[in-house]
């Protein structure tokens, strides 16, 4: 089961809350785009850009990348994806480890019993 | 996975949740059903502790395990077959409910976990903390720790079973 922190799901929904933000996701959704691309898309200037896909980056729904002088932005769910199976992975270790646990703690509880009934008598 | 596989094993089995607090935290946590001095004891005494801090599945054993549980004192795992090592201090001894150690094993500035044990009706809440230097440390730490938890070793305990029931039948 994955688990996504309580802050990370605040983030993606403040991004998602506005208009402009759920259009850029749509048109990275056809295919990537520069922040100069989008900002001409959008009708807006390239810092107004720069924030609304920073607000989306900070959220993990898009990602950019900076190649020579051109920032180009993708879906983030990619990231997600493998943040997803980052905490699978780190689950199983403890998860199996805990398991373990589980046994040495059952032992020495039974053995805590016994001795305490020993104890009584 | 089959999904009702998938549920039936959740009432059974204690459930163990990840969480990515931010980019330098993880948190674990799992209920254990006894007391919480019984868990402390678990964590804290070398001979139970190398029992069940590496699961069979990781293909690796523990080879000695020293600690100093007290504020200020050290604790050295060592491993087969690589004989790597883990090791650290420990900031903080609470009986039965806190303990936090550095993981030294990386050089100066590593992660430092804490362990809170919360009783509650019998039962004990663990919750362990771990934060790391950097997002690129925790990333490393997630993916390097569960890649040596290798799935064909289960894959391999199974067929053991399997071959073995078969062995010995006309």
């Amino acid at each position: 089961m994955v688990q996504f922190s309580g802050a990370r799901l605040d983030a993606s929904f403040a991004a998602l809350s506005d208009a402009t933000r759920r259009g850029i996701l749509e048109r990275l959704g056809i295919a990537d785009a520069s922040i100069t691309d989008l900002a001409e898309k959008f009708h807006m200037t390239l810092t107004g850009m720069k924030k609304h896909v920073g607000v989306l980056e900070q959220a993990g729904l898009v990602t950019t990348e900076k190649v020579g002088r051109v920032r180009t932005c993708k879906l983030g769910l990619r990231r997600l994806e493998e943040e997803a199976a980052w905490i699978e992975r780190y689950r199983q270790l403890w998860d199996a480890r805990f398991d373990e646990l589980d046994k040495v703690v059952e032992e020495l509880k039974q053995k805590e019993n016994v001795d305490g009934r020993k104890k009584r008598q | 996975m089959d999904v009702r596989k998938d549920s039936e094993r959740t009432s059974i089995k204690n459930r163990t949740t990840v969480e990515r607090k931010s980019d330098r935290e993880v948190v674990v946590t799992r209920t254990f059903h006894a007391p919480a001095h019984i868990v402390f004891e678990a964590w804290t005494t070398p001979e139970l502790f190398k029992q069940w801090w590496v699961p069979k599945s990781m293909g690796m054993i523990l080879r000695s395990c020293e600690m100093d549980v007290r504020v200020g004192g050290r604790y050295r795992l060592e491993f087969e077959p690589d004989a790597m090592a883990f090791f650290g201090t420990y900031l903080e001894v609470t009986p039965h409910s806190r303990l936090v150690w550095t993981n030294d094993e990386g050089g100066e500035g590593g992660s430092v976990t804490t362990v809170t044990f919360e009783e509650k009706d019998g039962k004990t809440l663990l919750v362990l903390h771990e934060l790391h230097p950097s997002k690129e440390a925790l990333d490393a730490a997630g993916t390097g720790a569960a890649d040596a938890l290798v799935e064909t070793f289960e894959q391999l305990d199974e067929l053991l079973v399997t071959l073995d029931a078969s062995v010995g039948r006309p």
